[in-house]
């Protein structure tokens, strides 16, 4: 139910972010989710890719700085309310979400979490049936 | 270990004796010699008979940069072409370059002063020392060449540059002391990290000199090197490296008085100042042939301590240079040093000690930013734990500073590195061409 995001560290440049995306574009790793976290001067860029590992090794060769970071990723109805309602569950629960980026297409929304306890969170968004998305299926998605 | 311990060790009072014999004879030998001493000292109404002893020193003229400069190239010579065997020059920034001329007696002085730097870091003829200063017409790579030499160590000559070769042979060959600018020896350890080649070392010892460097930096390169780390400080204008040198107790630098006076100054007033205080550092030669010079203004910001040492020397200790003079920034009428934002930097593990300082003018009011590297395996991937960085860097900079200044967070390795001396400051507000 984890999954590895990257969390890359960028400075307001231009260029800088095509550069990242080239490196992996290069190296034939797909980007299926991301965004971008900014302050004045820098930007914390969180992807999800189909090779975490090998992307890491590859950007941490060129000089950036980059880490990775256990996520989830869950699929939720997309309908008015659904999105509170798994949020009020969480924070019922006394968890705490640290930030989350989402996305919704046709009758589904896939939210990406970063709670600040991971193993509770997964333990009761799986309690309630949602529906987690597992690492392999975004992972998978090269071979696709 | 002590390489002359005559000298070295020598009673305060008989090294006054010895001093005050030897200005006397190197003001003999510029007044009848360089027109350029001889009209300063007309011009003072003295003669070198108003030289009796080290006292009379304050007597003097001063010499400054620009009278090197004006001179240029051989004016301040005091001994005839027939008798130079070596030129050196400083790269010169600004103008003309600062031309050197030895004698060969000044070359066996140099790679004596040498000698000592190197014996008081503990090496000797069983040691294999890499120079990676620079050979040419800098002093820094014939200067410590000549000093290995002279304690009978096996010598690589490497010059600087070529990272990679440098590594090779380091491990190769089996390095046990170094000898490059403290800026480089980060630069060189941050390659062999990443090349992970540490264990294969044999490195012992490092000087370091040719530009200024903290506390901070000096443990950073002795962890991270696994050596003692040694300052060397010297100058073109005087003979180049081994002026002054550490000892391992690394508290001051020994000044080589039999062969250079140092002497601290207001530099406002331009009055001597007593032990201890802070002050510009003068210094005069009193052996040298080929170009002596008479208390030559340095610039450098530092103090004298004339105790005796724990390791048994006897000679004046400056302590670390606080900076320079013409470094100094004036931000909002306060008076500021990179060496003192790098000391702040090195307190915080997750800043690497790679900065530049912007310094700018917007609306009459003093911009002052400063850039820092983030070192990679410290990046957070919570924006507010990055934010809390630079708020408290920017807390202590203005603790320690007095100062405000936007700290500007930049990506690991993005800042330039330097072979030479280290650029640390743009200084975009151009308030001397207006
Ligand atoms: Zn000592």
């Amino acid at each position: 139910m984890l999954i590895k995001q990257l969390s890359i560290f960028l400075e307001n440049k231009t260029g800088r972010l095509t550069e990242v995306t080239d490196l992996l574009g290069d190296a034939g790793i797909n980007l299926s989710a991301f965004t971008i976290a900014e302050s004045s001067d820098f930007g914390i860029m969180r992807v999800i890719v189909s090779d975490p590992d090998k992307a890491k090794q590859i950007l941490a060769q060129k000089g950036i700085a980059v880490s990775l970071t256990d996520v989830i990723c869950l699929q939720c109805p997309n309908t008015p309310g659904a999105l509170n309602k798994t949020l009020q569950l969480l924070s019922a629960g006394g968890i705490s979400v640290e930030y989350m980026y989402a996305f919704a297409v046709n009758e589904f929304a896939q939210v990406v979490i970063r709670p600040d306890k991971i193993q509770e969170c997964i333990s009761l968004l799986q309690e309630n049936h949602y529906e987690l998305i597992k690492a392999d299926d975004f992972y998978a998605f090269k071979e696709k | 270990m002590i390489w002359n311990e005559t000298y070295e060790c020598l009673s305060r009072k008989e090294m006054r004796e010895l001093q005050g014999k030897r200005l006397f004879n190197t003001v003999e030998r510029v007044y009848y010699n360089s027109p350029f001493y001889r009209k300063k000292m007309q011009e003072l109404g003295i003669t070198p008979e108003d030289i009796e002893s080290v006292e009379d020193l304050a007597k003097l003229p001063f010499t400054v940069k620009n009278d090197l400069r004006d001179q240029y190239p051989f004016g301040l010579f005091s001994s005839p072409m027939s008798e130079i065997v070596r030129l050196h020059a400083s790269s010169g920034t600004t103008g003309k370059p600062i031309v050197g001329g030895y004698t060969r007696k000044d070359l066996n002085i140099w790679s004596e002063v040498m000698a000592r730097t190197f014996s008081a870091g503990n090496c000797d003829r069983g040691d294999m020392f890499q120079i990676a200063y620079g050979y040419g017409l800098f002093t820094g790579g014939l200067g410590a060449h000549a000093g290995a030499e002279r304690i009978g160590a096996s010598v690589i000559p490497i010059s600087s540059g070529n990272t990679e070769k440098q590594i090779q042979l380091m491990t190769d060959f089996g390095t046990t002391a170094l000898c490059c600018t403290p800026s480089y020896a980060l630069y060189l350890a941050e390659m062999i990290d990443k090349m992970g080649v540490g264990n294969k070392l044999k490195l012992k010892a490092g000087f370091f000199g040719a530009e200024p460097w903290t506390e901070g930096m000096r443990k950073e390169l002795e962890n991270k090197l696994s050596i003692k780390a040694f300052d060397i400080f010297g100058l073109t204008e005087i003979i180049g490296p081994g002026v002054a040198y550490n000892c391992s107790e690394q508290n001051g630098l020994h000044f080589n008085e039999d062969h250079f006076i140092p002497e601290i100054i207001d530099p406002n007033t331009l009055q001597p100042l007593p032990a201890g205080e802070v002050g510009e550092l003068v210094i005069t030669t009193i052996t040298k042939e080929g170009m002596p010079i008479l208390r030559y203004r340095t610039k450098d910001l530092t103090s004298l301590n004339y105790e005796k040492c724990s390791c048994g020397r006897t000679s004046a200790r400056m302590d670390k240079i606080r900076g320079r003079s013409d470094d100094m920034l004036i931000i909002r009428g306060i008076n500021v040093f990179p060496s003192q934002v790098e000391s702040v930097l090195l307190e915080f593990s997750e800043a690497a000690p790679h900065y530049h300082l912007f310094v700018d003018r917007i609306n009459n009011t003093d911009v002052f930013e400063i850039h820092v590297e983030v070192r990679p395996e410290f990046f957070s991937d919570h924006l507010s734990q990055m934010l809390n960085l630079k708020k408290k860097i920017a807390h202590r900079i203005q603790s320690v500073l007095g100062i405000s200044a936007e700290i500007k967070l930049v990506e690991p390795r993005s800042i330039e590195r330097s072979t030479g001396k280290a650029k640390r400051v743009t200084d975009k507000r151009n308030i001397y061409n207006q």
